[in-house]
């Protein structure tokens, strides 16, 4: 399952979608939102999302996912709004009866949903200035543009 | 002429300054639609760093637009 949020995540109630009794692994992964970019003190961001091509895209990279790696379920779940310094971004989760299984598959759940999932992240900095990150284009300072 | 709904996002959203728009257009297809807008609208982004999807679903540049579709051009993604 693949979905958007716009409330906070809960990763113990996330987790517990995933009990399995046939899995004997269970690998989780939790993006958060940091305080630094190349170098930049960031002060928050904001996530935005296509949603029903975000929970599309998503659907496929789950189903590839399954096809790859024995795993016995996956759930990815993304945040969007206005998100502070340590706030939770996204949770991934896999069960599988191995841990290989669910390493490999978790890795390539969040590495998959960040190269092709419609959601943007634009972050704020201490001087004012906000950046929609991978949006530079050239002649831009990436710290000191206004989107 | 068609008319087509675009949505905006992101830095799109923010140099189109509307989150959406429905207007006619002599585009034939999602990549002149994009360069019709953007010359009006002096979007940043070439259109080599933007994807287009029509109706909910990803498409080819060249792909042909038809009336009353649904238009939204995806900047780079910056998820997780």
């Amino acid at each position: 399952m693949f979905r958007i949020s716009h409330e906070p995540l809960d990763p113990a109630a996330l987790q517990r979608t995933l009990a399995d009794a046939h899995a004997g692994a269970c690998v989780t992964f939790e993006g958060w939102v940091r305080d630094h970019n190349d170098g930049q003190p960031v002060l928050a961001l904001d996530y935005e999302a296509y949603a029903p091509l975000a929970e599309k895209e998503g659907a496929r990279i789950l189903a590839e996912a399954r096809e790859r790696f024995a795993i016995r379920g996956a759930v990815c779940v993304h945040r969007v709004g206005a998100l502070k310094i340590g706030e939770l971004a996204v949770w991934v989760g896999v069960a599988a009866a191995h841990r290989g299984a669910a390493f490999d598959a978790c890795r390539y759940l969040i590495d998959e949903t960040k190269a092709r999932v419609p959601i943007w992240k634009k972050e704020h900095y201490a001087d004012g200035a906000t950046v929609w990150i991978n949006c530079a284009t050239r002649g831009d300072f990436a710290h000191t543009i206004k989107s | 002429m068609i008319t087509v709904t675009i949505q905006y996002f992101a830095i799109l959203r923010e140099q189109r300054g509307l989150a959406h728009e429905t207007l006619a257009t002599p585009a034939a297809t999602a990549a002149a639609l994009y360069e019709e807008l953007r010359a009006r609208y002096g979007f940043s982004l070439p259109r080599d760093r933007v994807r287009a999807a029509v109706d909910e679903n990803f498409v080819a540049w060249d792909t042909p637009l038809r009336d009353g579709q649904t238009v939204v051009f995806i900047p780079p993604v910056a998820g997780g």
